[in-house]
């Protein structure tokens, strides 16, 4: 389980989460849904302790983040970024395989490659492409490759930070089928941000709303739709109208 | 007063980045002492940084080392002292010029590379992949390009001072009439082992500083193609200045005595 209680993060004068409250039980999948420039990917990137909240506190299964151990605390996470963040020196296998190549999850060259392998099929990838570079792949490709590495270490909790991005719409289909099928499969607790409604309804347990650096509006995706939060209603409309400023 | 407040600004700034780059050092130094090491990305560095070096370190020794000969000979010409063309060949090869040309061409080579590439990784977020794959960045991509850089520099200056020597007794024996064996005498004859080794000390100094900045101003690299641009120029000149400031301090502590 993930809490964040109070989390607050500003960058100079700019306030980016102001008193972030939210819960996510262990196996579900949480989707975070905002406008560009609302702190989601600042909120993701608090929870995995990349950037240090300025108050609060976050818990993972009750454990202050903040206070746990790194290695074996970042062991317990996969995530997917948003342009793939492949390393362009290393093979797609290597890429995928990193983790289990170095440091205490570290195995022999020939099983962490068949690892490798496994998960590339896992998300739909001939191994034909595990020695090939992540700059010869297409972007979809590349994203699958990100996903393989995600879930190569058998993670507990998962992030996806805009999946979809940057696909068209039939890959952006299949990699949230994939990302649906992996999480039921794996019984991992996923947080997703995205602003692509499709994504939301197809991986979505449960919904939250950032806005203004706080949570608008949360609850489960059967209810997003009937919501009254005007806030939320705009954005799953996608109009320009409402209480959400639109530059023009 | 706004000039003055200027003035008062910049030092600041100055000083802060001062600090920085002292701190991201030290971190640097510490890193290399504790585990984990990643040997296979060490032995990646050497072979980009040492020996794909080899051609741009070399050709400049071998052209300094004949321009340098032709210099001195038009020179001592004038007081007839043509004969000390061989030993002030050797002497400025090994204690300067093979170590400051050679730390500044290194320097427009890897410090260039590493800023890009490390700037590169920053800005499509492979630094923060690395994090959340349980990889420190600093032990993966600082510790095995600094102690690579501080390794095969002095290896590199070393191939360039015995080139530059060379390059001085070519020019000496087909252009000015030197006698080989004369030359090759005058140049052993004259060469200490201090001159070898303060511009051996030198190398690993400016190999030091090299891949330093690059690491450094790639970390700390802004957005888009116009922040590793400008991280690339930065790790270029502060990389150079700091050779060329260094190499003075350091041949004041072996030869002011």
């Amino acid at each position: 389980m993930i809490e964040l209680q109070d989390v607050s993060k500003a960058f100079g004068s700019k306030e980016i989460l102001r008193g972030i409250n939210l819960r996510v039980e262990s196996g579900e999948s949480m989707v975070i849904i905002g406008g560009s420039g609302t702190g989601k990917s600042v909120m993701l990137k608090c929870v995995l302790g990349l950037i240090h909240p300025d108050s609060g506190t976050i818990l993972l299964d009750g454990e202050d983040v903040e206070e746990a151990e790194r290695d074996p605390f970042l062991a317990k996470f996969g995530m997917l970024f948003q342009g793939g963040a492949l390393f362009d020196s290393l093979t797609v296998w290597q890429n995928v395989a990193f983790r289990l190549l170095r440091g205490s999850l570290k195995r022999p060259t020939e099983e962490a490659r068949a690892i490798a392998i496994e998960k590339l099929r896992r998300v739909g990838l001939t191994a034909d492409v595990a020695d090939q570079f992540p700059a010869e792949l297409s972007g979809g490709m590349q994203k699958r490759v990100g996903l393989a590495r995600a879930i190569a270490a058998e993670p507990e909790v998962i992030f996806f930070d805009e999946p979809t991005t940057g696909l068209d719409p039939i890959m952006a289909g299949v990699i949230n089928e994939l990302i649906r099928e992996i999480v039921v499969e794996m019984g991992a607790t996923a947080m997703t941000i995205t602003h692509d409604m499709t994504s939301v309804r197809a991986i979505a347990d449960k919904v939250a709303m950032l806005h203004n650096g706080k949570i608008r509006w949360t609850g489960p995706i059967a209810q997003m739709d009937d919501a009254e939060d005007p806030y939320l209603s705009q954005f799953i409309r996608g109009s320009a109208e409402g209480p959400i400023e639109a530059v023009r | 007063m706004s000039f003055l407040a200027n003035i008062g600004a910049a030092t600041l700034g100055f000083i802060a980045v001062i600090g920085r780059i002292s701190i991201f050092a030290f971190q640097t130094v510490s890193h290399h002492v504790r585990p984990p090491f990643y040997p296979r990305e060490f032995v990646h560095q050497l072979m980009y940084i040492g020996y794909l070096s080899l051609p741009v370190v070399g050709l400049t020794a071998l052209f300094t080392g004949g321009a340098l000969a032709l210099q001195i000979y038009s020179g001592g010409a004038r007081f007839n002292a043509e004969a000390v063309v061989p030993s002030i060949v050797a002497i400025g090869m090994v204690r300067e010029l093979g170590p400051v040309l050679g730390g500044l061409m290194v320097a427009g080579r890897v410090a260039a590379s590493v800023a890009a590439e490390i700037g590169t990784m920053k800005v499509t977020e492979q630094i923060d992949a690395l994090v959340t794959l349980s990889t420190h960045p600093m032990k993966y991509l600082t510790v095995p390009r600094v102690l690579a850089a501080t390794l095969t520099l002095p290896i590199l200056v070393a191939i360039g001072d015995i080139i530059g020597i060379m390059g001085g007794f070519l020019v000496g024996i087909t252009r000015l009439e030197f006698n080989a064996g004369a030359y090759m005498s005058n140049t052993i004859d004259f060469l200490e082992t201090g001159d070898v080794v303060s511009g051996l000390v030198k190398a690993a100094v400016f190999g030091f500083i090299v891949a330093l900045m690059g690491c450094y101003h790639g970390m700390h690299s802004g957005r888009g193609a116009q922040g590793v641009g400008r991280a690339t120029t930065n790790a270029v000149v502060s990389a150079s200045i700091l050779i060329l400031g260094s190499n003075y301090i350091l041949t004041e502590v072996f030869f002011s005595a």
